[in-house]
């Protein structure tokens, strides 16, 4: 059965400056100047958190569940999204939306709500401590942080089948949505003498399938952390792409995954691409070799990343043609998902000079390679990787992924509105709404319950199992006749 | 293309196509190249003078 595609993305920034230099007081100091701007002081709610929970039925008992920390800065938004401190970065976490197009439209909302808080906390600080954000991926010293994707799926699908349909693109993918990287941060990959990866993060990446995002990183993620019904729900957690500066490659990240999904789901793993015999350094090496001339082998044969691309892309075209895909987006959403694939696809076999409007690597490429020409540059030039860095900055003064003449998806005013308004057709849209509505009133928040302090009486939870439900059609007249939080409680329990 | 093309394009949306036209002068070697040349000056200006302490002082603590 085809579940509907609720996607999120969370997006943890690198940061430097502040006080001290120390990376978690000035992640603290991000997330509360922007908390404080607006009516958004409150904190999330842990009740109903479980990341130790595994998604196979046998748990790793060696693995190490990750950490909840719930003394650092922590906030829901208007937008509802959570803006907090994940580690040792500010991290945001998009509310939960239906289509990957609103996937970018709330993940470049996300890069406008981050500068925001860094231009407040820089007034607040004197100019040598200034705080810089970049949405990056590791820090070109062997730490890696960065972006997660998240997709509902239906549990009616064994999780295995997850596994054996998805690598294949996982490991592929990154010809795609790859940030590209300037130098080694393994002892494998300088070996290799590899100066240039195409994925900023397939280098750390040690397990095919495991429940850790710090250590030992698998490709296939299996926290099972619904945060709907875990009978029937399963949020797939994936955590082995890029985060992106070209919103193309958001678009295709989270387009190409959800149709594949929606395939596996309505079809199963049948007629998929073989998975490699050895997948993760089947990722490693792709992501190390720029020509795209790498082929792994697999049980049918060698296969390079193109041909796994280019198969999936025939299978889901195909898929597209005869079956309903309305539980991805609408029809001409993924044509445009389709088109566009087929374009970077096209492009990458045979001219790639077509393709630093969509593809971060090569268009980060395009200007480390111009500047070496231009100034006599050998590659481990520290100004590279300064370039690599600064492409990722996310102040418009200094940002060189602003300047690389990457397609804009997503016109300014909708960034603008998508910082402070939430997502109609999903529950993001009742979350963001009692914020903005009943500030005062709001104790905690999280991803499926909201609590309120109705001034009389104990708190009142109100939960918000389904992500389908608290959408702007079944919500908004409820909302319209309450006047304050005491209303909406009497509203949702008459 | 034609397929992108026929996209509907609401007022807050652009397609792939349409906002590359407008980042991309041309599809022609020389336009790519004065293209490439110009975004070159900028960088020039822009980039961080000190690359090699800016590159240095970088040290993020692991995440996820």
């Amino acid at each position: 059965m085809m579940i509907p595609k609720v996607l999120g993305i969370e997006t943890e920034y690198g940061i430097s400056g502040g006080p001290d230099n120390d990376p978690v007081t000035a992640s603290g100091l991000v997330v509360n100047a922007y908390a404080q701007q607006g009516t958004t002081r409150l904190h999330w709610d842990f009740t109903h958190e479980s990341p130790g929970n595994d998604a196979r039925t046998t748990t790793d008992q060696h693995a190490r569940p990750p950490a909840i920390e719930r003394e650092l800065a922590n906030t829901v938004l208007t937008n509802g999204a959570r803006l907090y401190v994940d580690h040792a970065h500010p991290e945001y976490s998009s509310p939960e939306v239906r289509t990957p197009r609103q996937g970018v439209l709330y993940d470049v909302a996300g890069e406008e709500i981050m500068r925001r808080a860094m231009l407040a906390v820089n007034e607040t600080l004197p100019p040598e401590l200034a705080v810089r954000l970049f949405k990056n991926n590791s820090d070109g010293k062997g730490n890696a942080y960065g972006m997660h994707e998240n997709y509902l799926t239906s549990r009616e699908v064994p999780f295995d089948d997850l596994v054996q349909g998805l690598i294949g693109h996982f490991i592929s993918r990154c010809i795609v949505t790859g940030a590209g990287k300037v130098g080694a941060e393994t002892d494998e990959t300088r070996g290799y003498g590899a100066p240039y990866s195409i994925s900023a993060r397939a280098e750390f990446f040690e397990e095919i399938v495991g429940l850790e995002t710090t250590l030992k990183r698998p490709i296939i993620n299996t926290r099972d952390e619904p945060h709907c019904d875990p009978r029937t729900l399963r949020r797939l957690h994936v955590i082995n792409g890029d985060a992106n500066m070209s919103q193309v490659a958001t678009l295709l990240k989270l387009g190409v995954t959800s149709l594949l999904l929606a395939r596996i789901e309505e079809r199963g793993i049948a007629g998929l691409p073989p998975v490699p015999i050895r997948p993760v350094s089947a990722f490693r090496a792709f992501s190390r070799d720029p020509l795209l001339a790498t082929a792994v082998d697999t049980d049918h044969g060698r296969w390079t990343a193109l041909n796994y691309q280019e198969a999936l892309l025939e299978d889901l075209r195909h898929f597209h043609a005869v079956s309903d895909t309305a539980s991805c987006a609408p029809r001409h959403e993924v044509d445009e998902i389709l088109s566009v694939w087929e374009f970077i696809l096209d492009g990458l076999r045979t001219n790639r000079d077509t393709l630093h409007t969509h593809v971060d690597w090569i268009a980060k490429l395009r200007i480390v390679e111009g500047f070496q020409e231009r100034h006599g540059l050998a590659w481990d030039d520290p100004r590279l990787k300064a370039i690599d860095l600064q492409y990722h900055d996310i102040d418009r003064a200094r940002s060189l992924g602003y300047r690389a003449g990457l397609t804009s998806l997503v016109a300014p005013e909708a960034a603008e509105n998508a910082v402070l308004s939430p997502p109609k057709d999903t529950r993001a849209y009742f979350r963001g709404e009692i914020i903005r509505r009943f500030p005062d009133a709001v104790v905690t928040a999280n991803w499926d319950s909201i609590v309120l302090d109705t001034g009389e009486g104990p708190y009142k939870r109100l939960t918000m199992a389904d992500p389908l439900r608290g959408t702007k059609v079944l919500a908004e007249s409820l909302l319209s006749g309450c006047s304050s939080a005491a209303d909406v409680v009497v509203a949702m329990t008459d | 293309m034609s397929e992108q093309e026929r996209i509907q394009k609401s007022s807050t949306e652009r397609t792939p196509d349409q906002a590359s036209d407008t980042a991309a002068p041309g599809s022609n070697t020389a336009d790519l190249a004065n293209e490439l040349d110009s975004l070159l000056d900028e960088i020039d200006a822009v980039l961080e003078e000190n690359a090699e302490e800016f590159v240095r002082n970088y040290v993020q603590k692991g995440g996820e």
